[in-house]
């Protein structure tokens, strides 16, 4: 089915499935109730999830299938927003011609980028990209402030343009991002019983280019590209000597996964129009390699789940504070609840990357292949219960 | 003239002159020994032919062309493959992937950006690696990682690969290597195969003299980077300037 064996399109299936009923699935706990913080369910964070996922899943294509780790991929997310936010200050609040520019702009961006810094491999390479990485973000915040707007980021204001759309709306305000009129920010709300699901139009547009870049990335992997990218990771030497250029094999899994940065970069914008320098910070390009390696580089799943966890610790975890707290543990003994809460207390709230980082660690020491090694096992011990099942192990494996 | 011309090259290594006024000659569709003591600049001499070191004068010329400036990948795509003293095969892919590249290198060159195309659908391709598997004998094996094979297995899978891509000089750097017996006269009887049929010339550095007089139809003797002298192996084995260089002038 389109090109793809039996096991990848089921795989694809779950993810469209999952994305499609996400308002759902994320919102398990009725309104009221004292779990309802953990409802992830509101567009804001459900759009964040799948543009994260799309960042990773580039991400991944570089890093999964070559083995080069570029620390400096924010920048091409950044270079996406400001694009699409030129978009709609000079052209028109449709997001789509945004999300072209974004797209061309970024794959401009990252052949620069990358034919520089693939000169070298290994921690050399990393360094480049990190350098390169933060002389964007230092140049946008400060040298490019006619095109960046500097410290205060990109905004859109009255007096822009938009030659094919309107400078500021009928009742005189800012004009809101659309695709063809379906504005981005529109949500059906939907009260069953005590539960309520939004469907935002927005988050929507982003789980369907989700699914494109999905299936862009498994047809990837698959392909004779892919295989070429899994053999410079596995061993150049031998690459070399079988007549292959590693070099412009990896510039274009630079360039690409440096476009789905620029797709996802966009994306932010089109959904809440501003881009800021701080996009381009490396801390930004650090979190979508936690995001890879946490889900399991290499695999075509891992780096959407991991994308979706962060993004879910940082902002779920992070609104449980002392008071949450005391509220769960009210039960004890005045001492005993104290005792504990003060335990807890550095782990919560704004020390969520503490608990983060705890858990990075645990999964990278006793699960090197991520979120979806930790799935494959749990998977085995249950199939290992039916006896003649083990054959099928070899192919459960996704691409590593 | 041979398939491969080396003529007067020299190679220094700060004070040490690794290679000295190296003349050496291919005939084509040979079997061509290169010998020699331990630091007598066989590897160097390798190095030089495929374009990982560049000799600091002379000429290497492959079938009329000079390899010399090029880079590895351009030298093998002028149709001379090799072959490691260990195996240099892709350990995290499986055996039919590992024969896959270099069909896909011999096919499409150096570069080429199929990113969608399904794998499975390059029937022609995917035809030619089992073929070479089988010519191989690999082919109950073609779903393991490469990595977890046999040393012996892996030498038989890299020689495949070699083979997949047509080359017209294949060369062996210590091929048996570190190898028990029953896989070094594997390698022998593979290579014999081989030599008889293909329309291949094959040079081989080898320490092991077993393998040398099983398979070379030319020897090359090298001592301290200059060539002792070139003959068939029936006088090598005789050759008192041999013996020397072996085993010392005492001997």
């Amino acid at each position: 089915m389109l090109g793809l064996n039996k096991k990848d399109f089921s795989l694809l299936l779950v993810v469209a499935a999952l994305t499609l009923f996400a308002p759902f699935i994320l919102n398990p706990f009725p309104e009221g109730s004292g779990m309802a913080q953990f409802n992830a369910g509101y567009p804001d964070l459900m759009q964040r999830f799948v543009i994260f996922g799309i960042f990773a899943i580039g991400f991944n294509i570089l890093l999964g299938l070559t083995g080069y780790l570029s620390f400096g991929h924010a920048a091409f997310l950044g270079v996406g927003s400001y694009s699409a936010v030129w978009m709609f200050k000079l052209l028109s609040m449709n997001v789509i011609p945004a999300i072209l520019l974004a797209v061309v702009v970024s794959g401009l961006f990252a052949l620069v980028i990358g034919f520089i810094s693939l000169r070298r491999s290994g921690i050399y390479f990393s360094i480049l990209t990190l350098a390169f990485a933060q002389m964007s973000f230092n140049l946008a915040y400060s040298v490019l402030t006619p095109i960046t707007n500097g410290e205060t980021g990109l905004q859109l204001t009255l007096n822009d343009p938009r030659v094919l759309g309107q400078s500021a709306t009928a009742d005189g305000s800012i004009p809101v991002t659309s695709l063809f009129g379906l504005e981005m920010r529109s949500t059906f709300e939907m009260t069953l019983g005590p539960w309520l699901f939004q469907f935002n139009a927005g988050y929507y547009l982003c789980a369907l280019i989700l699914l494109l870049s999905f299936y862009l990335s498994i047809r990837i992997f698959r392909s004779p590209f892919g295989l070429m990218l899994r053999a410079i990771k596995s061993n150049q030497t031998r690459l070399n000597y079988t007549g292959l250029n590693a070099r412009p094999y990896t510039l274009a899994a630079f360039v690409i996964s440096g476009m789905y940065a620029g797709l996802a970069g966009a994306l932010m914008a089109s959904m809440d129009p501003l881009a800021g320098a701080e996009r381009m910070q490396w801390t930004a390009s650090g979190e979508v390699v936690l995001m890879t390696i946490l889900g399991g580089a290499g695999t075509l799943i891992g780096p959407v789940l991991g994308a979706g966890f962060i993004k879910y610790f940082e902002n779920i975890f992070s609104k449980i504070n002392d008071t949450v707290l005391h509220g769960w543990f009210e039960f004890m003994p005045d001492g005993l609840e104290n005792l504990i809460v003060g335990i807890l207390h550095p782990f919560i709230g704004k020390g969520w990357h503490l608990t983060l980082g705890l858990l990075f660690m645990l999964v990278v020491i006793f699960l090197p292949g991520g979120l979806v090694e930790g799935g494959q096992r749990i998977a085995k011990l249950f199939r290992r219960k039916k006896p003649d099942d083990a054959g099928d192990n070899a192919q459960s494996t996704p691409a590593e | 003239m041979g398939i491969l011309e080396v003529k007067n090259v020299n190679k220094r290594f700060g004070g040490l002159q690794a290679l000295g006024d190296v003349n050496l000659s291919v005939a084509e569709n040979s079997v061509h020994a290169i010998i020699g003591p331990n630091g007598a600049g066989k590897s160097t001499l390798l190095n030089c032919l495929v374009g990982k070191l560049i000799p600091d004068t002379g000429s290497v010329m492959f079938d009329g062309q000079s390899v010399l400036g090029r880079t590895p990948y351009e030298i093998n795509q002028m149709g001379i493959s090799r072959v490691f003293q260990t195996p240099e095969i892709f350990g995290d892919l499986t055996v039919m992937e590992n024969m896959m590249i270099p069909c896909f290198a011999k096919r499409d060159g150096a570069f080429r950006l199929h990113a969608i195309a399904p794998t499975d659908d390059e029937k022609e391709i995917v035809e030619k690696a089992e073929r070479m598997l089988e010519d191989m004998n690999m082919a109950g094996k073609r779903h393991m990682p490469a990595a977890s094979m046999s040393r012996g297995d892996k030498r038989r899978l890299e020689i495949g690969m070699c083979l997949a891509q047509e080359p017209r000089l294949l060369l062996l750097d210590e091929p048996t290597a570190g190898m028990a017996r029953a896989d070094t006269n594997n390698t022998i009887d593979l290579l014999k195969q081989i030599k008889d049929e293909r329309d291949i010339t094959i040079a081989i550095i080898e320490h092991d003299m077993h393998v040398v007089f099983s398979l070379a139809e030319r020897i090359t003797v090298l001592a301290q980077g200059t060539p002792l002298v070139e003959d068939t192996p029936d006088n090598i084995k005789g050759h008192p300037k041999v013996r020397e260089a072996y085993l010392g002038e005492t001997a």
